[in-house]
């Protein structure tokens, strides 16, 4: 029989994973030293108000984590359907930033729909696959609707457009197809295509994005212009050197030549400041989370749990790649914040939010959540 | 449930497939991070160094114009500008509004700001009006709340206390072009000026100093953080000039409103104290840009403010130039000091008649009396015995006709006729050329500065060249001694027998110049008269007797000239005047050679005590 856990608020308190919540923390405490130091060595404007931010994060997280993961799962579909209707606003009415309607303003608040249609499409994929027997999900057509809920939220973000963001959506449906059981061979299938696409895309791609991979080739070609960011980039990271220039000491970040450096390439100001070491560090502590995500997933009980778990840390540690391979050049330019590092408060409350949901799976790992009538 | 076993076994595989592929790939970024950061360290710790140091010039002063005495001519004074700095401004066209009501800009200048404010960073100040007075100085700083984003600076701009009176040998700077700026990148430092005629051309270099550099931190944008490393220039060498200021400006008074030109040299080295043209105009303002109407009115008028008549000025030389015929003549032995000449009123060449200006002619005269008398027919023998190519010679080493050593960009090199010159423009040299060449008219054309020149050669026997240039940075030029300029190479006597000629014609009762005697009866001079005509008067009109060229058109009327030297006795001084149109020599010129010998003799710089010794100091730095 299942081991119902207690719940009443403060045996959940304790089935909270506080070593988890700890790395958090100390990925955020990463962020305040970087954002004090782009700010040339003050908590003003930046620091300050990321560890504002981070307090509500937490106590957002902390919340969610309460809420029955069987409650979350209910409304998983409506808020796919909710974040697919904020995809369309941001299209229709959505604020214009380089050349991309990205966000809403609602009540002071920047939303940026993409980022909560990432977690709604996770949780209602998790949802489709949870009351799949092993016997449905080797039926193709059961597959169908999955496929197309994947698409329609990447098809309106590919069109405000948001080429990275598309991309992490569309991977991160693909790794929780993969962790359900869909088979190889049908991801070759459709992987088999892809090259093809990636032509058809190009010639249809905005000129700022096809500047970005040209730029990317070839960044020395533009050093002024489109290639200005990675050169810049590196050259910070560089010469940070093994140990670093010290705190407050990077050059580079300071004046200014990095562009937005509390934001996208946050990641330069600590290559500059605390060299390979402190890097490498920060990486370790990245790759920690991504590993604390994946065992929450691989500890669950029920099938939904996992897969938010898996799709939550999958969702993690794409931007951090994405990121993070940015800034040293492997990838161009995508205007992916790093995340709990960056400057940024709607990129933070999404993240957090996603914990908060990851932080449910691991307090009710153990609940009974057993498949919908409608198995076999 | 087994298969729901099933389904956990294949989470469980495919959930650590996918943890060890994110950390194989984080660690592939370990690794990038690692060439980065350690393997290149120390090429892109180079590029960093590069990024944030920015070297730039900084303009040196410019170096000042002095006379002779330490008087600055060309200075650099404080030129009061209000900038906008546009991100201290709220809102710039609510500046530029509220700047306009006090400050009216017009719309070309109110265009030009929006231009440049565009075009520039936002730190960078633009320059909204420059040569502020000081009340519109104090309009603005009262008003300082009302203008967010205005500041009052000092630039530098050239300045030119003389202005007018000075501007044709100082000249005057002007914004320099790309290709000056192609040549040397300091001149594209702003407010810089390159100098544009004149001793400021003539000398640009050196009083454009060398930049010094300043390396500055910057930011990506250009911004400067702070001040790394500073080197300072070489300041812009001072340029003391010949020129006696004070002189200059009595020359000119001297001058009034004639359209003339005089020119006061030292006939002992060459130097030129004083060097005038009239009338002129104002060097300060090529130093903000002509306007149009300016210009109309500058080269529609026929008295030429910007043309400098002592160098380019081109005049038939008259009677001034009756000196280098005799000495042509006496030299090639054409002609001796004894020989008598006589003149009946004309001279027949074949079937034309040449006059002489006094109808009944002068009977017979030696050389001194036909100085003296300026007979023309005297001279018409001389130059028939002599020939043209004699002529020519002679007048050339006198410093006709020929392109001086002059330090000063302009000067036209004027004309003395010869043969093959003739022969060269595709005609056959006639006799009767030659008879009119000696008495300066036909096709000879010289400046008034190389009748100076002439006169000194004369007067002093050496071959002095005309210079402006005194110092340099403080330091003498050569030049400046009689010794530092070869002898003519003709005896004495011989010279003398032209110097009393000249003697004659002021101090000789009978003489054609009486009126430039001095007042002072120690210190006699010596000079000659000369008119050129400007256009051929016909025979027929001169023989009716009513030719009286006072009734001609301003423009028709001949040029009026008169050279001089003072003393007699110890040639030191030489004087050139020409009035244009001004008639006869005798009675326009002569007496302005007079007084402005007279103001020369006083101003004497050998009759001073040395100059004060705060002007030297100022002359030197």
């Amino acid at each position: 029989m299942w081991r119902e856990p207690s719940f009443h608020l403060m045996g959940k308190v304790l089935q909270v994973n506080w070593l988890y919540v700890l790395l958090l923390c100390g990925l955020a405490g990463v962020g305040y030293v970087a954002l004090y130091s782009a700010a040339g060595g003050a908590p003003e404007p930046y620091a300050t108000r990321h560890a504002e931010r981070f307090a509500i994060g937490v106590v957002l997280m902390l919340a969610i984590g309460m809420i029955d993961i069987r409650a979350i799962a209910k409304i998983a579909w409506p808020a796919w359907f909710g974040g697919v209707v904020l995809l369309v606003l941001v299209l229709r009415m959505g604020h214009v930033g380089k050349g991309a309607q990205r966000w809403l303003e609602l009540g002071g608040l920047q939303l940026q729909p993409s980022e909560l249609m990432k977690l709604a499409l996770v949780l209602a994929l998790a949802s489709w696959f949870h009351r799949a027997s092993w016997q449905r999900m080797g039926n193709p057509l059961f597959l169908i609707p999955p496929v197309i809920a994947v698409l329609i939220p990447v098809g309106l973000i590919l069109k405000e457009p948001n080429l990275g963001t598309a991309a992490i959506t569309a991977m991160v449906g693909a790794t929780i197809f993969f962790a359900a059981g869909v088979r190889w061979w049908k991801f070759l299938l459709i992987a088999l295509p892809i090259p093809l696409a990636a032509q058809f895309a190009y010639a249809h791609l905005h000129d700022y994005q096809r500047a970005r991979i040209d730029t990317f080739l070839h960044p020395e070609s533009d050093p002024l212009g489109a290639g200005y960011n990675i050169i810049q980039s590196k050259i910070a990271l560089g010469s940070g050197g093994m140990w670093g220039k010290g705190f407050l000491q990077g050059t580079q970040a300071h004046l200014d030549f990095l562009p937005e450096k509390q934001t996208d390439f946050i990641f330069t100001i600590i290559g500059e400041e605390f060299g390979f070491v402190g890097g490498l560090a920060v990486m370790v502590l990245l790759g920690l989370i991504i590993i604390g995500g994946m065992l929450i997933a691989l500890r669950c009980r029920h099938q939904f749990g996992r897969l938010v778990a898996l799709g939550i840390s999958c969702n993690f540690f794409l931007y951090v790649f994405v990121n993070i391979a940015m800034v040293m050049g492997v990838i161009p330019v995508g205007g992916v914040p790093l995340p709990l590092v960056s400057h940024g408060g709607s990129a933070m409350l999404t993240v957090m939010v996603g914990f908060g949901v990851l932080m449910s799976v691991h307090v009710h790992r153990d609940v009974e959540f057993p498949r919908a009538r409608d198995d076999r | 449930m087994k298969r729901d076993v099933e389904r956990t076994g294949v989470f469980t595989r495919r959930a650590l497939l996918l943890m060890g592929g994110q950390l194989a790939v984080l660690g592939t970024l370990g690794v990038r991070m690692y060439q980065v950061q350690v393997r290149d360290g120390a090429r892109y710790n180079t590029l960093a160094e590069e990024n944030r140091i920015s070297a730039r010039m900084i303009a040196p002063p410019r170096g000042r114009i002095l006379d002779r005495f330490g008087t600055v001519v060309a200075g650099s004074s404080t030129n009061w500008r209000a900038v906008l700095v546009a991100e201290q401004a709220d809102n710039v066209a609510a500046t530029l509004d509220a700047f306009s009501v006090l400050l009216p800009l017009s719309e070309y200048e109110r265009a030009r700001i929006d231009r440049e404010l565009h075009r520039r960073r936002k730190f960078i100040p633009v320059l909204i009006k420059e040569f502020l007075t000081w009340d519109e100085m104090a309009v603005i700083e009262v008003n300082a709340p009302d203008l967010p984003g205005i500041v009052v600076d000092a630039g530098t701009s050239r300045n030119y206390p003389f202005g007018p009176q000075m501007s044709h040998v100082v000249g005057y700077v002007a914004p320099p072009n790309e290709a000056d700026v192609a040549d040397d990148p300091l001149l594209g430092l702003p407010g810089l000026r390159i100098g544009r005629a004149g001793m400021e051309k003539f000398h640009d270099l050196g009083l454009r100093g060398r930049a010094g550099s300043v390396q500055l931190e910057v930011n990506a944008v250009g911004r400067v953080i702070r001040e790394l490393d500073r080197q300072e220039g070489v300041p812009g060498e001072d340029v003391g000039l010949t020129l006696d200021a004070g002189l200059q400006v009595s020359v000119l008074n001297t001058l009034g409103d004639e359209s003339a030109s005089a020119v006061v040299m030292d006939c002992r080295n060459g130097e030129v104290l004083a060097m005038a043209t009239n009338p002129s105009f104002d060097p300060s303002v090529f130093n903000s840009g002509v306007s149009q109407a300016q210009w109309l009115e500058w080269t529609n008028d026929r008295r030429t403010p910007l043309i400098n008549k002592a160098t380019s000025g081109l005049y038939a030389p008259g009677s001034t130039f009756k000196m280098a015929v005799a000495l042509a003549g006496l030299e090639s032995k054409a002609l001796s000091p004894g020989d008598h000449i006589n003149c009946p009123g004309y001279l027949d060449l074949g079937d034309t008649r040449f006059h002489c200006w006094r109808k009944g002619g002068h009977g017979t005269l030696d050389l001194r009396g036909g100085l003296k008398n300026s007979c023309d027919v005297f001279f018409y023998e001389v130059a028939r015995r002599t020939g043209i190519d004699h002529i020519a010679v002679m007048a050339n080493r006198l410093g006709l006709g020929v392109e001086l050593e002059l330090d000063l960009p302009g000067q036209r090199p004027g004309l003395i006729p010869t043969r093959e010159w003739r022969i060269s423009k595709g005609h056959a040299w006639n006799m009767g050329d030659t008879i009119v060449s000696g008495i300066g008219q036909g096709y000879i054309q010289v400046t008034p500065l190389q009748l100076a020149t002439y006169v000194s050669r004369i007067a002093s026997g050496r071959l002095v060249q005309p210079h402006l240039t005194r110092r340099l940075a403080g330091v003498m030029q050569p030049g400046s001694e009689p010794d530092d300029w070869p002898v003519i190479g003709m005896t004495e006597k011989l010279l003398q027998n032209v110097r009393e000629g000249m003697w004659a014609v002021v101090n000789e009762p009978g003489g054609t110049a009486p009126l430039a005697r001095l007042a002072d009866p120690g210190v006699q001079l010596a000079g000659k008269t000369g008119s050129a005509q400007v256009r051929r008067v016909s025979r027929e009109l001169r023989e009716s007797g009513h030719f009286d060229s006072e009734k001609l058109p301003w423009e028709y009327r001949p040029h009026a000239l008169f050279v001089a030297y003072a003393p007699y006795d110890a040639p030191r001084y030489a004087v050139a005047v020409v009035i244009e149109h001004g008639n006869a020599g005798a009675a326009a010129a002569a007496p302005l050679a007079r007084d402005i010998m007279a103001e020369t003799l006083r101003r004497d710089p050998a009759n001073r005590t040395a100059a004060p010794p705060a002007q030297v100091a100022e002359a030197r730095r």
